[in-house]
């Protein structure tokens, strides 16, 4: 539970341990004690909780994680409301218009499990409109058509899936929690798209052809959602030490792959990898290399929409500012009349 | 101003008649009735929930995190609480 009195309690359960580097033996000891603890925990299987002592590693490489999952979610939001004005239908537009509003919901879920670790909304925020964190790099790449709504529901939410569900049973419990509601209605988005898809690729040889092109251009950049490959990625074996993480990032891609050949069969549309076949011997599909430069670069900036993503983010918070002013001025005029006016009391 | 000032908010939702509210999440909100329309918004947009309930999280008393200290012994050393303590002969009925 995310309590004010919980993040106290679980600051100062830290900083005693902090504490201990420089402090006296029994200092030195609690920690010890309190670190044999969380790894007996974790090594059970058992969740970690709020108020839980934690190595500050291990809070530190949450709260990392957890907030770019934050940004990522409303960061997303962009490139999708981009056509809801546009949208070929009201079914369309009301699907689409429900599915940029779970994103503004994923991101308060994974927000709120943040600050149950002790750092706030403001100030995930502020490091995200100030550059300091990042979110998904898949995000800076443009909605191009009509078609791009339906391959990012079924390539870029279906990635997404494939590394979320194992992170429903991490073992921060706030964050699984998070993870267990996401998941439920990621499956909602990547259907939708789906049949977008599906419907764009029976249709004229033009709306087959635009389905074709938005799969073209959002195959690899899915691909590279998973991360670096396992041996450049730095974060990994600690994260499933922890069991934060459940399975390596190639794990997941191979696994990602496997899962969209069959898709992309049915859908009658083709994935851009001359490379890919069925390998008997690893019952696997083999696929091609991965440009780990693009990554590298959209990563560091140098992306088709960085520049606009952020720019935009920005402009939403500063806009939004005055009606986040007067729901404070409207609370603070009626707190003297009573807490919870107008509202049936439990 | 910023939100940082809103406080913080518990939200409980009753997922339907006859069942007891369970906890569901957090979220600020300035007052309590826009926590209530927040967590309708954040919380219950599958027909989740037929009440809610939001309370300042400040509002609440928790025990101390450690799961396994002295606050809870008293439970459990007394396994007579429990109906399988008791050796009962077999074939005995409705008991």
């Amino acid at each position: 539970m995310a309590t004010a009195a919980t993040h106290q309690t679980a600051r100062t359960l830290a900083q005693d341990g902090q504490d201990g580097q420089d402090g006296t033996q029994a200092d030195v000891d609690d920690t010890a004690a309190y670190e044999r603890a969380f790894d007996a925990a974790v090594a059970a299987d058992e969740r970690v909780e709020p108020r839980d002592w934690m190595p500050d590693a291990y809070r530190a490489t949450l709260v990392r994680q957890i907030a770019q999952h934050a940004h990522s979610e409303i960061i997303g939001m962009q490139p999708e409301a981009n056509w809801i004005t546009r949208a070929p239908s009201l079914r369309r537009k009301a699907i689409l218009m429900a599915k940029v509003q779970d994103e503004a919901g994923h991101g308060l879920y994974l927000y709120s499990a943040a600050e149950t670790l002790g750092t706030g909304r403001e100030e995930l925020l502020d490091k995200l409109h100030t550059g300091r964190q990042k979110y998904s790099s898949i995000f800076n790449y443009p909605t191009l058509t009509w078609a791009d709504v339906g391959a990012i529901g079924w390539l870029v939410d279906g990635a997404a899936i494939t590394n979320q569900v194992p992170l429903c049973r991490c073992s921060y419990g706030p964050y699984a929690r998070a993870m267990v509601r996401i998941c439920k209605e990621e499956s909602f988005h990547q259907r939708q798209g789906y049949e977008l898809l599906l419907a764009l690729s029976r249709g004229t040889p033009e709306q087959h052809a635009m389905a074709q092109d938005a799969v073209d251009r959002w195959w690899w950049p899915s691909l590279m959602m998973f991360g670096p490959p396992d041996d450049e990625s730095a974060h990994s074996a600690q994260s499933m030490a922890w069991k934060i993480k459940r399975h390596s990032n190639d794990e997941l891609r191979q696994r990602f792959v496997d899962i969209c050949v069959p898709q992309a069969e049915s859908l009658g549309l083709t994935l851009p990898d001359p490379d890919l076949r069925w390998n008997e011997e690893r019952e696997h599909h083999d696929f091609g290399p991965i440009d780990w430069t693009e990554f590298w670069d959209v990563l560091k900036g140098n992306g088709p929409c960085n520049e606009q993503r952020i720019t935009q983010r920005r402009r939403a918070h500063d806009e939004g500012a005055w009606v986040r002013e007067a729901a404070s001025a409207y609370a603070a005029k009626h707190s003297a009349s009573g807490a919870g006016r107008g509202v049936e009391q439990a | 101003m910023t939100n940082t000032d809103w406080p913080l908010w518990e939200v409980f939702v009753r997922s339907r008649r006859g069942l007891s509210h369970t906890h569901a999440g957090s979220l600020h909100a300035p007052d309590a009735e826009f926590a209530l329309r927040n967590a309708r918004d954040l919380y219950t947009r599958r027909g989740e929930g037929v009440s809610i309930w939001v309370v300042p999280s400040s509002a609440i008393t928790a025990s101390s995190p450690d799961e396994k200290d002295p606050f809870f012994e008293p439970s459990a050393d007394k396994p007579y609480r429990h109906p399988t303590f008791y050796e009962i002969p077999e074939g005995v009925k409705h008991l």
